[in-house]
Formats: structure tokens, C-alpha cells, sequence
């Protein structure tokens, strides 16, 4: 959306007082304006709210309806003993080959679709779904895992995760009684412990930002500190961090398939041309999305998990 | 039948005819519902002479003759209903020729669809044949034969329509050639001649023994995608149908509705099929066919689904390998299907047909259709799945079957390769006229009624 | 009779005749006999219909059961995902059901019984196991790192004793330390179990387990496929654990060390792959990484290769019960006119039962001039600088 300032007053003044703004019906959900915000006033939740209310639906009716039972909790969640390092893989079963030696040190993994974090229904205008069921997934990580585990942290591999946990539960007023942890934070620190046997990458990256860490900038650092200790060359280009591009999967959700490859194009030939040899993802959807049009381009699609796996000893991920 | 044994062995070789139980075993049913009928003898002819000589044979002594394919018609219409030989096609295999600039193929009647699709791709990757969704054992001509159709269905129309040309052994024993290839080293067409192809498609192998069939090839395009529309409301299908359609840039439109997973259940799912030869060719006629069904977008009414390209591949595979994982939902490898011949816009009446027999009779169901050229027909499918270890559960499949038959005919369809009893219900609802036809044409052909008898025949 | 569950619940689909290409039929028995009784699921049904007292056990019957090679491509194919892992395992149960009702046809016992009687499927004097290795300056085990196991045919079929030097001296070529064990030691027993005799299996397996243990072996490089797996796969149940290799797995990781000759003409290569080390055991790179480094070696796949391999045939005691036959439509005829078909020159092989039927099929097909067999360790051998 493009509009001059004064229109950006008078589009978010509506909406703050819930009347009309085609900003509700053209918003591409990337959740940019609530790191823009610097008063922490949930700009992109406030939308999505409005969305709902006024059932203005940015995907197809089918496909919301769909989607919301797709990924409905099966309720087959059952205790399980785990000890630390916890790793929550949301709903990716299809990634725990991931989660491995030497990288994850005697892991503990979590997933299925009792534990789905649930933040896609902002994607959705579908507030109301992650109220009813986010508070239901954090009691079944707490009660069916963690507590009578005597384990505190949860470590979340999805970005989207984390992201939930922290900044959208405070905005939602959920409680969170276990410390969420960035995978991104643990591998740093594994990093750290396997030093020196690490073999440095020596490769140019570039790293794709995605949405949902645009709830949760503070751990945009980790990522420069892991490209620096694998010996990853983070090309500087235009659409990277505050300037990241979605990948453009919740576009084509929402029926705008001209714009989905239009960003999707400029993104990655952007990588392309700042040189890089990998494409590295730091979420599942993201990499499910763009990972053969990367290779396409000759970008080397990979998760930053696995880029680092490589680094420790040099094997390509199974799967 | 001995002395026929001894006769066929001189014919094809003693290793290609058994009347053994396990032969006749396995060749007495097919994974339908259909009940047994066992063959006096299994035959497996490998050239044309040797089913002319058969056939002869079968006449002299009266003897019933069962075409046979692959046998994966699923409703019994190559079981021996009154005994009598079986004859396999399958090993007249070999494809005869493929003609790229007239883009047709000429297979013996035994090819399988997938060693078709395997020699284009090997040898002629520009062209492709329009294959079913059976598995890729089943036959060509078995398909052809049936009025079948696939993945060029919404381009090319029924396999029959695809037809070039057709050699075919009659009951009597002649040799018949159908199509330009009667006249002409050249198997281009059926026109402009006397079409006579019609006296053995749909006929369930009465009038004759397909031994050659010529069909048509298209392009097969290096860049392929699918879109998959969404919709809850049963409708607005036939406008969404005949929107895409009209757009005649598809090769395939396909809709799918499911109970399971759950998540399916009560949404139609279409899916649109296209190739082109560029990335940007395919782009464009991906937007075609959105801006066909834009007002439904805009509405919020339907929308296609976001699918990565990694989740896209099973609706790209030919074959889709997928669908014979149905036969597994009661763990009883069996299910059978009516294929129902309709006009698209009672669409929400068949579909509602199908969520009614399957709650009414406590069956699982699969329902679909398949559009045939644009939107000229469609073929709707309501697959029952059995256990074929449980005869309760088979009994229960084969009421769903009936009474779905039964209903679709009321309804202004007509079911495709039908079984048994659904050939009855066709007769009591066909013109008196047309079936009296049906019955001189055979008469003509066949008159010791020796070729697969027992079908189409008013009980 | 285990694994009946999952006999009804084939759709008769047809999937598991064809390879993943769908190029031609692959099930071997198929193939050789076209009834469709003679498929695997014609197999299922009939096995079915057995148990549930509609058809007796006939010579026929019992042909049907003992033409399955256990070449797993039915495994491989099935599109039924929550029943294909046992469709092998249903059929070796099915055969072993047979077996206990002495129900088998006379080549299948008469195989079973030598190897009862004398350890091998030959019925020749179990001291003959090691001719093979006479002047071929191979040692005994006595602690060197490696057990070579040559297996039956390497043991006793004269083609077979070929590979086995062959494979003896490329090995000692590469500095591999290994011993043999002659005499004392018997048949791997793979083929008795893929034969549903899972008894007389256990029997040789125990055996060579004692010995193995007691001359504490620890890690076993195979000539066979047949044998590997069964070492691999079936021995540690028994007590018999120990690490394991084909011998194209030991030449791959030491290739490099081998001093090749660069001026010999050109050849073009065609790699059979056989089922115990490809389907059963996902074992397709080992051999191709050898002939890959071998100078000028131009390497021609088949359509149908890997996964995709069409069996010689030789399995499921074939080889030695010839249940399939010679016909026009063997598998191992069907195999070589294929790798004709590649303008190949050579249709290498890893495994001396291949080597055996697929040499028998060359004659057979009168294709010798055109094309010729050999193992990957001749094919080696022949291309080391100081070949004479």
C-alpha cells in the first residue's frame, strides 16, 4: 500500500475508531507495523481485529474455513518425560530430521498439532481463533510435557513460535508459565561449546527475513552472530532486514498471485545479484514456498539449522 | 472343453492356456464388488492370427469369449458370466507405431497405459497420450473401449473421442480394419469414412476382440502446474466449471469431494490442469483461468488454494499413484466405483445424491468428476470402499452401488461401464427402439452369441 | 501362517508388475509367465483363497509360490503404503507354510535337502568349500581384520570361484587384511530363508555364528549380495553381530589407492544392479563409484536401474531350482537384451549369482560377441597397471 502521510493518519485514525480503511482489505498481513510501531501499539493486531469484526476476509471464505480446520488440534497429545534442551517443533513433524547431533545435544522434541502455536489466523483475520486455542496449546506444553518434567524452557524452532509465545501472548493477555527460547539463541550457544570443531562455511548468504520475526526483532542479532561463527558472508542487499520481503505464500492465500511473484522476483533476484550463494530460511513456510525458486536462480535453499549441521560436519540434512 | 484345451494350446503354445484353479481362480472376479464367475479356460493370444483362430474356434463349438485387459474395470465386465474363455490381451504389447507430426500411437490392444506413457517420455517427449487414473497396468484399449477418460479429458473429450482407428477380430473370425487405416497405411482419423468404431465402444467386449487401436497424442509441455479452486457451495459449481472451461487453456478439470480427512469433508475441491512451453505461457494462462472465476474470488465465495510446489506434485502425477490408497480405507483392498455420464449442471444434485447413500447406507464414499471437453459432460464418480474379507461390508458396497445406479438414471445420467444389475436398470430406462437395436447389431455380429454373453442382455 | 492379515487387503492394482518408469513389466515371475496368478497380487489372492479352504495346494499352486525371486520389487511398488512392507515377508511365510505340509515342488525340495545334508545348495562335500581358494594365496582367518565370505557360488560354482579369486586378489591388491574360513563354515543360509525355510536357516545361521564367534570375527566383507544380506539382516537375532560390507562397498572407499592404467581403449559399461544389494539393502552406489573411476569407462544406464532393476531371476532359490525356466521371456534373457539395448559392450555385474544366470542368458539369446558379462572386480582387475 502506498499512501502520503497525511492519508496514513486518516487510514489509521479510522481504524483506531473501528470505522472503514481500505487499509483492512489490502493489507498483505506482513506484520511489518508492528516493529515500525515505536510505542508498542500493536498496529497489525489492531487490523486483523477490525478485519474480524467487520468480516472482512482477506483469503476466500472456503479456504479460511478450511485452514482453521486443518489445522485444528487433534486432542492426542499424551504426557511424555523430556529433559533439556526441549525443542518444540510446532506442527513440522516432516522437520525433526533436523534436530540432531552434534548441533542438538540429546534433544527432547516436541510437535504435532496439540502444540501448534497457532499465530497463522493473523494471516486469516482470525483473532478469535488464536484466542480460543493459543491458551489450550501453552497448557498442553506445560501439563503434558514441562511441568512433571521439572523443565522450564522450551526451545522454538519455528520462529512463529517463539514470536507467539513472547510478543503476541503479552499483546493477548495469555500467560506463558515456561521461558520461551529461540533456536536461534540455542545453536549460538552450541556453537560457542563446539568451537573448535567447527570448518568454516566460506560462502555468501543471504538470509531471508521472515514475518512473524517482525514480532520479535531483539533476536535479529543471533542470526549475524551465527553467520559470523560459521563463516557465512551475510550479503548486504536491499530487502533484507527491516526492509525483508514476505515470502509471498500468504499472498496467494489471499487470491494476489501477480503481487506473490512480483515480491517473490524482486526478493530473490535481489539475493542474486548481492551474490549470494545460499539461500538461507529461517522458517519452514517460508522455505516450503520459495526453496525451488531459489534453486532455480541457482541460490542453494537451505534452513539456517542445516547450514550450520553443515559447518559440524559437513553433511547435508537427511529428509 | 478338452478338446477346445488341446486346440487353443496349438494355437498359442501349451504355456498360454491353463483351465488350472488358480487360474481360473483369479480370472473369475475382478477387485469389484462383482461376485465370482469362473472361465473354463484362460488363453493369453499374442498376435492377432492367434485370436482370429480362437475365435473361430470358440464359434465353431459355441463356446463364450471374455475380452479381457487388465481386468481393473472394477464392475466384473470381464468376468465369464457363462463360462467359457477368457482371453488376456496382454501380451500383444508391443506399440506399433507413433506418428509424431500426425501425433497419434498405434498400440496392440494389450499395451498398458504406463509403458505407453514410459516410451513417449523416452522416446517422444514432446508428446503424450491422455492417460486415466487407473493404474498404469490397465490397458489402452481396455479404457478406449469403455469410453474412459484422463488427464486431457477437458481438451480431447472421452478416450473414445481420441480415437484414430481400430483392428478388431469379429465373433465370425474376420479381420476388420476401422477408420482411414482401411483404406491407407495411415491411422489418422475415423473420418470421413462410415464410422464403425462405434459397433465396439461401450459395446463390454459383445461385438468383438480389439486387437489394434490407433490414438490420439497431444503436447506434452515442460512446464506443468495446477491450481486447485475451493468452494463450499455445491451450487456454484457448474458456473465455476463452465467459467474455467471456457477458457480452453486447461488440459484437465477435475473437482474432488471427501469426507476424510476430516478437514475436506463439505468442500468441493477442482482442479485445474495445465502445461505450457514457457514459464511465462504458464503464468498467463494460470491468470486466465483466475480472471475467469474472479467474481468468486472477489465475493470470498472460492479462491484457489496456496500450495507450495512440493505439495502440488500428487496432483501432477500420471497416474495419481494415490488414488488406489482408497482401496485401503476399510484395510480390505476393495473398491468400486459408478461412474455416472452427466450433464454438468445437475452437479449439485449428484453430489447431494452421494452424501445421501453414503449416510443412508453408512458406506465410505469418495465423489468426484471429471469435465469432459468443454463442460460438454462430466463423469462423476461415487467410490465405495469394502472389505472384501467381510461379506457384510461387500454387501453393503454393492447396495450403494445399486441404489446409486438407480438414481443417477432418475436423475438424467447414465452410469459408465456398468455392471450387471446396472445394465438392467439401463435397459428397463432405455428407448425399447434403441435397445432392440443394440440387440439386431449383435445379432449381425455375433450370431452364436458367444462374445461375452450374459451383458446387456434383458433378463 | 504369519502375515495373513494383509493378504485380502490387496486391490490387484497391478503397481508391484511394473517398475517406478512403468517402462515394462518387472516382477520376474510376471514377466516369465503373464497369468496373472503368477503376479503378486495374483499371489495375495491365491494364498487367500488357500487359507480360506477354496483352492488346494497343486503343483501348480505351489509353482505359483516358488517363482517368487524375492526380488522386493512388489515392496518397492505397492501403492498400498500401510501393507507393503509385508508383501515379501507374506510370500516367504506362504511358502514356509508349504514347506511344513512337505508340499513343495521336487527341484525346491530336492534344493532344501542339500543344503540340510550338506551345507550348501550343490550337495557337494563340505570340504570343497575352499577349492576355490587353492593357489590363490589367500590366508585363513586367524584375526585378520576381515572375514571373507565367499558364499555357495562363490564357493562352489566354477564361474563363482572365478569372482572369488578375483575378488581375493583385488582385495589383497588394496591391503585389505582378510582370512577365509573354508570348510568351516557353511551356507549364509538367505536363500533357505527366502524359501520359507526358516528352520534349516537357523540351523546354518547358528552354525556359522559358533564359528564366526569362536574365531572372534568381528567384521565380514561379502562376495554375495545373497550372503551380505543375510549376514547383515538376519545373523544379529541369531547372535551373530558383526559389521558387515559388501565387497564393491570396501573397493569404493579405497578406489583411489589403485594404480589404473590410462591407455587402455575405451569400453562402454552397463551396471546391473542386483536386488540384495540394491532393493533389499539400498546399497546402489558403491559399484558405480568404482566403475566410476576407472579410465575409459563410458557408463550407460538401463531404463530400468536402482530401484528399478529388473531381477535376473536368480533369487528365491531359482538359481538353483529353476522354477522360472529358460524361455524367451526369463528375466535374465528379458535383462540382457536390455543391456544390449545400451550399445554396452559390458554388462557388469556385483554378484556371482547374476553372473551365472545372466551369462546362461547371453548364450541363450545368442548375443555372445556382442555383449559380455563380467564382475565389477574383473572388469578392476583388468584395468590395474600391472594387468598381465
Amino acid at each position: 500500500m502506498t499512501f502520503d502521510l497525511q492519508e496514513a493518519k486518516r487510514e489509521k485514525a479510522n481504524i483506531n475508531n473501528g470505522k472503514d480503511s481500505r487499509v483492512l482489505t489490502e493489507c498483505a498481513t506482513c506484520y511489518a507495523c508492528e516493529e515500525y510501531c515505536p510505542y508498542g501499539n500493536h498496529p497489525f493486531y489492531l487490523i486483523v481485529e477490525r478485519q474480524e469484526e467487520k468480516g472482512l476476509l482477506p483469503s476466500p471464505a472456503p479456504i479460511t474455513r478450511q485452514q482453521i480446520l486443518m489445522m485444528k488440534p487433534k486432542g492426542t497429545i499424551t504426557p511424555m518425560k523430556v529433559t533439556a534442551p526441549v525443542i518444540d517443533m510446532c506442527y513440522f513433524p516432516m522437520l525433526t530430521g533436523s534436530i540432531r547431533e552434534p548441533l542438538y545435544e540429546n534433544p527432547s522434541i516436541i510437535v504435532g498439532s496439540d502444540v501448534f502455536c497457532n499465530i497463522m489466523w493473523l494471516h486469516f483475520a482470525r483473532n478469535s481463533v488464536i484466542r480460543d486455542r493459543l491458551p489450550k496449546v501453552i497448557e498442553n506444553i506445560w501439563h503434558f510435557y514441562l511441568r512433571d518434567s521439572g523443565v522450564d524452557e522450551l526451545i522454538c524452532f519455528h520462529d512463529e513460535c517463539y514470536a507467539s509465545f513472547t510478543h503476541l501472548a503479552s499483546a493477548f493477555n495469555i500467560e506463558v508459565p515456561f521461558r520461551p527460547i529461540h533456536v536461534f539463541e540455542y545453536i549460538s550457544g552450541r556453537l560457542d561449546a563446539l568451537q573448535g570443531t567447527i570448518k568454516p562455511i566460506n560462502a555468501k548468504v543471504a538470509y531471508q527475513r521472515p514475518c512473524s520475526n517482525r514480532l520479535i526483532p531483539e533476536i535479529q542479532h543471533w542470526v549475524d552472530e551465527i553467520f559470523l561463527k560459521i563463516g557465512a558472508d551475510r550479503v548486504a542487499r536491499t530487502y533484507d532486514r527491516e526492509n525483508a520481503l514476505c515470502c509471498g505464500q500468504v499472498l496467494r492465500a489471499h487470491q494476489r498471485e501477480e503481487m506473490a511473484d512480483e515480491i517473490q522476483n524482486r526478493n530473490l533476484d535481489d539475493m542474486k545479484n548481492a551474490g549470494a550463494e545460499y539461500c538461507v530460511f529461517n522458517c519452514p513456510a517460508c522455505m516450503a514456498t520459495l526453496a525451488e525458486a531459489a534453486a532455480e536462480k541457482g541460490l542453494f535453499p537451505i534452513h539456517l539449522s542445516d547450514l550450520c549441521q553443515i559447518a559440524l560436519d559437513g553433511n547435508a540434512p537427511k529428509g | 472343453m478338452d478338446n477346445i484345451y488341446e486346440v487353443l494350446s496349438e494355437i498359442v503354445g501349451p504355456e498360454f492356456v491353463s483351465d488350472s484353479p488358480e487360474e481360473k481362480y483369479i480370472y473369475s472376479m475382478d477387485p469389484g464388488t462383482m461376485p465370482a464367475c469362473e472361465p473354463d479356460i484362460v488363453v493369453m493370444p499374442g498376435s492377432t492370427e492367434e485370436v482370429q483362430k480362437i475365435v473361430q474356434t470358440a464359434n465353431a463349438h459355441r463356446v463364450p469369449v471374455v475380452p479381457m485387459g487388465a481386468g481393473l474395470v472394477l464392475s466384473g465386465l470381464t468376468r465369464a458370466l457363462k463360462g467359457g474363455i477368457v482371453l488376456d490381451m496382454k501380451r500383444m504389447n508391443r506399440i506399433l507405431e507413433i506418428n509424431k507430426l500426425s501425433r497419434y500411437a498405434l498400440v496392440e490392444a494389450g499395451t498398458s497405459q504406463g509403458m505407453l506413457q514410459a516410451h513417449l517420455k523416452k522416446h517422444f517427449p514432446d508428446l503424450k497420450h491422455s492417460a486415466p487414473d487407473a493404474p498404469p497396468a490397465a490397458t489402452v484399449a481396455g479404457n478406449v473401449c469403455i469410453h474412459g477418460s484422463g488427464h486431457m479429458s477437458h481438451a480431447g473429450g472421452f478416450h473414445s473421442d481420441m480415437l484414430n482407428g481400430l483392428e478388431v477380430v469379429l465373433p465370425t473370425g474376420e479381420v476388420v480394419r476401422i477408420g482411414s487405416c482401411a483404406t491407407s497405411a495411415y491411422w489418422f482419423a475415423r473420418a470421413p469414412l462410415p464410422d464403425l468404431s462405434g459397433l465396439f465402444l461401450g459395446w463390454a467386449g459383445t461385438t468383438g476382440v480389439i486387437t489394434k487401436l490407433a490414438i490420439k497424442l497431444y503436447p506434452n509441455y515442460p512446464y506443468n502446474d495446477v491450481g486447485v479452486f475451493v468452494c463450499e457451495d455445491a451450487s456454484i459449481v457448474p458456473d465455476i466449471l463452465y467459467q474455467i472451461t471456457g477458457t480452453q487453456v486447461a488440459e484437465d478439470v477435475t473437482t474432488w469431494m471427501t469426507p476424510k480427512p476430516d478437514w475436506a469433508a463439505g468442500f468441493m475441491h477442482c482442479n485445474v490442469n495445465y502445461g505450457a512451453k514457457t514459464k511465462q505461457e504458464l503464468i498467463w494462462k494460470r491468470n486466465l483461468i483466475r480472471s475467469a472465476v474472479e467474481s468468486y474470488i472477489d465475493d470470498k465465495t472460492g479462491g484457489f488454494l496456496p500450495l507450495p510446489s512440493m505439495m502440488k506434485q500428487r496432483f501432477l502425477e500420471v497416474p495419481a499413484r494415490q488414488l488406489s490408497l482408497f482401496a485401503d480405507v476399510r484395510k480390505g483392498g476393495g473398491f468400486e466405483y459408478v461412474g455416472a455420464i452427466m450433464p454438468v449442471e445437475i452437479f449439485p444434485e449428484a453430489y447431494d445424491l452421494g452424501l445421501d447413500i453414503a449416510d443412508k447406507l453408512a458406506v465410505s464414499y469418495s465423489m468426484g468428476c471429471r469435465i469432459i471437453g468443454v463442460n460438454h459432460s462430466m463423469m462423476f464418480f461415487y467410490a465405495y470402499a469394502f472389505n472384501r474379507a467381510d461379506p457384510a461390508d461387500i454387501a453393503r458396497a454393492q447396495g450403494a452401488l445399486e441404489e446409486t445406479n438407480k438414481r443417477v438414471l432418475d436423475m438424467g445420467g447414465v452410469p459408465w461401464k456398468a455392471e450387471a444389475p446396472a445394465q438392467q436398470e439401463i435397459i428397463r430406462k432405455m428407448d425399447p427402439n434403441t435397445f432392440d437395436m443394440m440387440h439386431r447389431v449383435r445379432s449381425i455380429l455375433d450370431p452364436n452369441g458367444i462374445m461375452n454373453p450374459g451383458n446387456w442382455e434383458d433378463n | 501362517m504369519k502375515h495373513t492379515e494383509i493378504l485380502h487387503r490387496c486391490f490387484r492394482c497391478g503397481y508391484c508388475k511394473l517398475p517406478g518408469n512403468y517402462i515394462d513389466f518387472n516382477c520376474p515371475a510376471y514377466a516369465a509367465f503373464r497369468f496373472e496368478s503368477y503376479s503378486p497380487g495374483g499371489r495375495m489372492w491365491l494364498l487367500r483363497a488357500w487359507l480360506d479352504d477354496k483352492l488346494e495346494p497343486s503343483r501348480r499352486f505351489q509353482e505359483i509360490l516358488f517363482s517368487c525371486t524375492a526380488c522386493r520389487n512388489c515392496v518397492e511398488q505397492c501403492a498400498l503404503t500401510r501393507i507393503k512392507d509385508e508383501l515379501l515377508l507374506a510370500f516367504i511365510a506362504g511358502k514356509g507354510e508349504l514347506v511344513g505340509e512337505g508340499k513343495v515342488p521336487p527341484p525346491v525340495r530336492d534344493c532344501l535337502t542339500r543344503l540340510q545334508q550338506y551345507g550348501n545348495p550343490y550337495g557337494l562335500a563340505r570340504k570343497k568349500r575352499s577349492n576355490w581358494a587353492v593357489d590363490a594365496e589367500v590366508e585363513e582367518f586367524s584375526d585378520q581384520e576381515f572375514l571373507f565370505f565367499p558364499g555357495d557360488v562363490g564357493a562352489f560354482d566354477s564361474r563363482g570361484q572365478e569372482i572369488s579369486r578375483s575378488v581375493a586378489a583385488l582385495l589383497t591388491r588394496l591391503g585389505i587384511s582378510f582370512g577365509i574360513l573354508g570348510d568351516r563354515e557353511v551356507s549364509d543360509g538367505n536363500e533357505a530363508n527366502a524359501m520359507g525355510e526358516s528352520e534349516l536357516f537357523r540351523l546354518l545361521a547358528e552354525e556359522n555364528i559358533e564359528n564366526f564367534n569362536r574365531r572372534n570375527v568381528k567384521k565380514i566383507v561379502a562376495l554375495s549380495p545373497h550372503g551380505f544380506n543375510a549376514l547383515k539382516n538376519e545373523y544379529p537375532a541369531l547372535g551373530g553381530t558383526y559389521q558387515v560390507f559388501h565387497y564393491t562397498q570396501i573397493v569404493a572407499a579405497r578406489v583411489g589407492d589403485l594404480a589404473l592404467n590410462d591407455n587402455l581403449s575405451k569400453i562402454r559399461v552397463t551396471y546391473h544392479d542386483p536386488c540384495y544389494l540394491g532393493r533389499h539393502n539400498w546399497e546402489y552406489g558403491a559399484a558405480r563409484k568404482v566403475l566410476a573411476a576407472l579410465p575409459g569407462l563410458e557408463m550407460r544406464e538401463m531404463d530400468r536401474s536402482m530401484q528399478d532393476a529388473l531381477c535376473c531371476g536368480g533369487g528365491g532359490g531359482n538359481l538353483f531350482t529353476d522354477v522360472l525356466g529358460n524361455g524367451p521371456e526369463s528375466p535374465a534373457r528379458n535383462r540382457v537384451a536390455e543391456a544390449l539395448d545400451t550399445g554396452a559392450e559390458i554388462l557388469a555385474v556385483s554378484c556371482p549369482t547374476c553372473a551365472v544366470m545372466l551369462e546362461d542368458a547371453v548364450k541363450s539369446n545368442n548375443m555372445e560377441g556382442r555383449i559380455q558379462v563380467k564382475e565389477i572386480s574383473e572388469i578392476v582387475n583388468e584395468r590395474l597397471n600391472d594387468h598381465p
